[in-house]
């Protein structure tokens, strides 16, 4: 029978965390919770659980015997339920075929010999997948109820496994095995001559003709995009997609698995061996209007953009749709629909050799433009209105017009300095941070994915081939990190965009610096997880004043179909307060079963292989479930809560696949292990010498996720709580384990709606999010430059390798460089950052970007390119570092002389104008008011009553937010919106956007005549006057006058007004821009809550700190000392 | 000389000084392969963090017999290094098990960098004291 032998592998790899129940699993706690009690959710938690369960806990050497004792077969579970009548044969029907296929991928986990047998044959992981198929065969015999329609082919592939050599197996898998590799088809519509030569190309490469007989009858498929393995793709498209377990409810639950089908790079109908599905690549930043595309280099139109809006099921790449779409249908999307399916690389000049002339170009364009306007001197003191009118934009490297288009998108990868000085040297003359701003797996509108059986990578340094490199002919190419040159395969030779040979210059690698490689099975350590959620939830006393169990369950429930993932997709709960709580929800119970474990100084999991259940075999129970949770512990007196040795027992559920651990917490753990004690005084709170504890208390949370980290584990802290928790200490289980976290202070979920509002609208967000597991990502840079910091959610397994268990859309890294060497053997410098990932589909991926900058030598272009904003956040990440590790004050002070050296550095090397004045170029003008932003920000800010806390969590999110968000964070923006007008602005969706111009954060700017709008990136102020125009509070507000204004309003109510329309629009628009839904608070003149709007207009004096005018002014002071 | 209790010292001093300078060795290597990337920071971390008090308890050892000697000039010379010990282990990172190292800061490239210098002029320092006990 497949079910004991598959528990068996599986328990052997759950040997290491879960001693002694390896024979038995399920049986301990629950046999007797269910025999005596009907009712589950009443009984259940009351009367049995402490009596039983320390009985057979304490008793462990015996327990374990006893179970070893019992009959293995794990379904015996399930039959002594008495509530279960009838249901238990089919019931142990499903629950193989659930465990089925991940007993086989244990397999593969538990017998490395052979997997690393297999691969060393270059198989490239079809022996493996092959595995899964013969086991799936077995088991599709055993249960003919299950349908299998992937069963054909994996007997076919069987076949084709063992009649083939090995290096012939490598395209078979490629081509039509997986069945999301689509692109790489050998379809019919192709050109007789191409078919040929793709024929001949391959079959030196050792393709047998035996795959081309197996895709079959392809000619009958024309436009289709899944053309290609005739009625094998048709029969398994979607179990191809997801994976091995394939019934038919999972295959009909996955969401839209056609067009994930199609998005994945069936663009190219007729496109050979590699596919590129890069849907008309504009090469300018993308025309998403709210994420800042640098003016210069954006002349694309703000196009509409249907696919924008819609959300994808957590995985989404939105507009690669239209670009399918424009490849069978032109007319759809109506991006470009002149030449549907490649237009955007025809926009290309045809540059043959730009490549080989870039790097000698590069930097000479500098010279051409003697002063350029970010070099203009500023007098600081002098220039009152420092702040431009429009947002701040990125400024674009000094390349020549060819590489400039081809560049990076500012939004994903930035320098600090966009002219890279030659040596460390003259880097230290300019007293300026060197670093890059990463955002690698922002959600991007289009993204050109390159499915290929060989990624072209340098042989000595490993970098993926990129725009930048030099092709010296037309078979090699010269890596631009560490100049080795290369052979240019065989297959890089063809060109799938326009169909033709020999021009490798022209594949999309080398067109476009953000690209997505599917990875081959070289990629894997072992066959991609599936994903795999479990939720730890907080359910003692506190948590359930606090409500957010509701708000949770709901937004779970809302949400369950869109979560990331395929048919394996699993999922599970964890509850905890002195106790910790499992719940068994194996398909087939006839209502979830509470498992209660109260020796929580020795962490065992009662049934390891029922509490994590696929998400669609179970989805009833899943539902159930969350449905009473809410109610289940309303009568709780418990006020202790375990929350390390729910993580040990989280940790221990996971460790064997890996996945996301979701923590929800109210308070400060006060049992077992990682318990922490109240550290802060809150007489403390607006000291200006010492703030201490912002380390951690213990290093048990940063154990546990490096063990989690090294388990594929992240660990991501929902922090919901009124009083002290020690965030300082809590936040290490998701910083080393590359997870998130989340704040809600004075959390409540009805005396605090907005925060309420706020943790449903992170939810949903955080639910339905695109995902990447098992992810690493390496930077790499010219040689010559190095890494020296990282800054982040990650652990740092080597100089250039970050080990990120998940990767979520919204983490963005900081990188310290340094010059170990001279540059000046080279004008141009890059760096490449590789994230590779499993997606939520089970694919291997991996994420390329490329960031070209020119390299200088004089200190006045230095200053030229300098990215203020990119500067001030590497700066805030550095400050947070030092505050950790030395204090508070040591990292203001370096903030400080940050401004201070620059400034100086500036004056009396770059100018010689008169010393007296405070100058600085053009470029910087704008450094000494953000630094002063964040001494006053939260973080660093002194004198002003901060909780421990917010400012431990402010840390946090300098450490973990890309740059968009954190300069929101740091300095605001605020408009006055109470005279919107249609003056310059954008159309967006067929809405018209005002653009009101930026105020500087000074209450001088307040008129109470007026209403302002504060945008702080997770949250939106909008302040009203007292003496606004009563116009604006009717049409917008729905107020009749000022007074009538409620103190607590929080939405805009929808009126059919000209001027409500465009605030809303204009709030509307800020809101797409980020993936949190900020909340909006709506604050009156006269209500307390105007000091939460006052503390961010960081231009004025406060008690403690110094207005811009007087920080200006010291600076000066300090210059000339 | 006679066989004295300060030559036992020395004697002792220089057999355990050999030991240190295998210590100082070993903590070299283990940073020049986490530098290059060899071995996962974790495992090197484990490795050498059980080592750091045992070497540090060595040399507060034949510094407490060279104080019972009287050996005055002798002990004067490794005070620097014992207030460094004492000041390099209090100032360590938040730790549960004993020693230094701490894996998530420790590709840190100042740290690593420090870490380097350390170990370079640790050997160096054992390779002097043990040349002036051999002929002290």
């Amino acid at each position: 029978m497949q079910v004991p032998s598959g528990y068996g592998l599986h328990h052997q790899n759950y040997i290491a965390p879960s001693g002694h129940y390896s024979q038995g699993p399920g049986k301990m706690t629950s046999l007797p919770l269910d025999t005596q009690c009907g009712d589950y959710y009443s009984a259940l938690y009351t009367v049995p659980t402490q009596n039983v369960t320390p009985n057979t806990v304490n008793q462990q050497p015996g327990a374990q015997q006893l179970y070893s004792r019992g009959p293995p077969a794990p379904h015996i579970v399930g039959s002594t339920l008495g509530s279960f009548q009838g249901a238990a044969s089919s019931a142990s029907h499903l629950h193989t075929s659930a465990s089925q296929p991940y007993s086989s991928f244990v397999n593969h986990y538990n017998s490395p010999a052979m997997y690393s047998a297999s691969s060393s044959v270059a198989s490239q992981g079809f022996p493996s997948t092959c595995g899964h198929y013969a086991m799936s065969t077995v088991s599709n015999a055993a249960y003919p109820s299950v349908s299998y329609p992937s069963l054909p082919a994996g007997d076919t592939y069987g076949q084709m496994f063992t009649s083939q050599n090995a290096p012939t197996v490598r395209p078979v898998k490629d081509n039509s095995f997986s069945g999301q590799n689509t692109a790489i088809s050998h379809p019919s519509p192709l050109p007789p001559l191409p078919s040929q030569q793709h024929h001949q190309q391959q079959s030196l490469s050792g393709y047998s003709t035996l795959t081309w007989s197996s895709p079959g009858l392809p000619s009958t498929q024309d436009n289709l995009i899944r053309n290609h393995t005739g009625s094998l793709a048709v029969a398994n498209n979607n179990p191809t997609i997801t994976g091995v377990d394939s019934s038919s409810t999972t295959s009909s639950a996955s969401p839209m698995p056609n067009s994930y089908d199609a998005l994945e790079g069936g663009s190219y109908p007729d496109m050979l061996s590699s596919s590129a599905s890069s849907p008309a690549p504009d090469p300018a930043p993308e025309p998403d209007p709210a994420s800042a595309p640098a003016p210069a280099s954006a002349p694309a139109p703000v196009v509409p953009q249907p696919s924008k809006m819609a959300k994808p099921f957590g995985y989404g790449y939105p507009t690669l749709q239209p670009g399918y779409q424009n490849a069978t249908a032109p007319l759809i999307s109506g991006v470009q629909p002149s030449n549907p399916v490649y237009s955007g690389f025809q926009q290309y000049p045809q540059y043959p050799g730009v490549n080989q002339l870039s790097s000698s170009i590069g930097g000479l364009s500098l010279q051409s433009s003697p002063q350029p306007e970010s070099l203009r001197p500023v007098n600081l003191t002098q220039e009152r209105n420092i702040l431009p009118m429009t947002p701040v934009w990125a400024p674009v490297p000094n390349l020549n017009a060819d590489l400039k288009k081809l560049n990076c998108s500012p939004d994903s990868f930035r320098c600090t300095l966009t002219n890279i000085p030659q040596t460390q040297a003259l880097l230290n003359k300019a007293k300026l941070p060197l670093g890059l701003l990463l955002h690698p797996f922002r959600d991007l509108t289009q993204l050109p994915v390159i499915t290929s059986n060989t990624i072209v990578r340098c042989r000595s340094c490993r970098t993926y081939i990129n725009p930048f490199v030099s092709f010296i002919d037309q078979r090699r190419w010269k890596c631009n990190l560490c100049y080795r040159v290369n052979d240019v395969p065989e297959e890089f030779m063809y060109n799938p965009l326009t169909r033709s040979y020999g021009e490798p210059h022209k594949r999309p690698e080398v067109q476009n610096s953000t690209v997505e490689f599917i990875a081959s099975s070289d990629y894997m350590l072992r066959p991609p997880q599936p994903a795999v959620y479990l939720f730890v939830l907080d359910v003692s006393h506190n948590a359930v004043e606090a409500g957010y169990l509701t708000i949770l369950c709901q937004s779970l429930l809302e949400n369950l179909d869109k979560l990331p993932g395929d048919s394996r997709t699993r999922i599970g709960f964890m509850t905890f307060d002195s106790t910790i709580h499992f719940y068994n929800l194996q398909e087939g119970l006839s209502q979830p079963q509470m498992l209660i474990v109260s020796d929580i100084d020795d962490v065992f999991l009662p049934t390891p292989d029922s509490l994590l259940v696929n998400l669609y075999e179970s989805k009833e129970l899943i539902k159930d479930l969350l449905n009473a949770l809410p109610n289940m512990f309303t009568n709780t007196r418990e006020t202790h809560s375990a929350l390390g040795p729910a993580l040990q027992a989280a940790f221990k559920l996971m460790s064997p696949t890996g996945g996301r651990v979701s923590v929800f917490q109210t308070q400060l753990p006060s049992l077992g292990a990682g318990l922490l004690q109240s550290r802060e005084d809150p007489n403390q709170r607006s000291s200006t010498k010492v703030v201490q504890h912002l380390g951690p208390a213990t290093d048990f949370y940063k154990k546990l996720a490096l063990d989690c980290s090294g388990q594929q584990t992240a660990v991501d802290l929902f922090l919901l709580s009124s009083q002290y928790s020690d965030l300082a200490s809590l936040a290490c289980m998701s910083k080393y384990s590359a997870g998130c976290i989340y704040y809600y202070p004075s959390f409540h979920y009805t005396h605090n709606p907005s925060q309420a509002e706020k943790l449903q609208k992170d939810l949903k967000r955080y639910l339905t999010r695109k995902i990447g597991f098992e992810a690493v990502m390496r930077i790499r840079c010219t040689k010559g430059l190095s890494m020296h910091t990282f800054h982040g959610n990650f652990f740092v397994r080597s100089t250039d390798l970050l080990s990120l268990a998940n990767i979520n859309p919204d983490a963005g890294f900081a990188v310290q460089l340094s010059i170990e060497e001279s540059l000046t053997d080279t004008s141009l410098v890059c760096f490449q950052t590789a994230l590779l990932y499993t997606s939520s589909k089970g694919e291997r991926r991996i994420r390329v970007h490329t960031l070209c900058l020119p390299v200088v030598s004089s200190l006045a272009d230095v200053y030229a390119g300098v990215d203020v904003q990119a500067a001030i956040c590497l700066l805030a990440n550095m400050a947070v570092d030092r505050s950790v590790s030395s204090s508070l004050s040591d990292a203001r002070d370096a903030l400080v002389n940050a401004v201070v050296d620059s400034l100086s550095a500036y004056g009396s090397t770059v100018s010689n104008l008169q010393h007296s004045a405070l100058m600085a170029p053009s470029s910087l003008k704008l450094f000494p008011l953000y630094v002063l932003a964040l001494l006053k920000q939260k973080a660093f800010r002194t004198g002003t009553s901060t909780r421990l806390d917010d400012r431990v969590y402010a840390m946090c999110q300098i450490k973990s937010q890309p740059l968009v968000h954190l300069m929101k964070m740091i300095h605001p923006n605020l408009y006055r919106i109470d005279r919107l007008t249609d003056e310059g602005a954008v159309h967006v969706n067929d809405r018209i956007v005002p653009q009101p111009p930026l105020q500087k954060l000074s209450a001088e700017k307040l008129t109470r005549e007026g209403a302002f709008l504060m945008d702080c990136g997770s949250v939106f102020y909008i302040w009203v006057g007292k003496g606004c125009d009563n116009n604006f509070i009717e049409d917008v507000l729905g107020y009749t006058n000022f007074a009538s204004i409620p103190q607590k309003m929080t939405h805009l109510p929808e009126l059919d007004t000209l001027s409500s329309e465009r605030a809303r629009s204009f709030i509307t628009w800020l809101r797409d821009s980020r993936p949190l839904s900020p909340i909006l608070h709506i604050v009156k003149d006269e209500s307390p809550a105007k000091a939460e709007f006052f503390q961010h207009l960081i231009e004025d004096r406060t008690e403690a700190a110094f207005s811009y005018y007087e920080f200006l002014l010291h600076v000066q002071q300090q210059i000339c000392k | 000389m006679a066989f004295t209790f300060a030559a036992f010292c020395y004697m002792l001093a220089l057999l355990l000084t050999a030991a240190l300078i295998f210590f100082a060795i070993w903590h070299i290597i283990a940073f020049d392969e986490l530098k290059t990337d060899y071995k996962n920071p974790i495992d090197q971390c484990n490795t050498l963090n059980p080592l750091v008090l045992p070497e540090y308890l060595i040399h507060a050892f034949f510094c407490v017999m060279f104080l019972c000697a009287a050996e005055w000039l002798t002990l004067g010379l490794n005070m620097p290094l014992l207030a460094y010990h004492i000041w390099r282990y209090m100032s360590r990172p938040v730790m549960s098990g004993p020693g230094l190292y701490d894996p998530t800061t420790i590709m840190n490239a100042d740290i690593l960098a420090y870490c380097q210098k350390e170990g370079w002029c640790k050997l160096a320092f054992y390779l002097l004291a043990f040349f002036y006990y051999l002929y002290g």
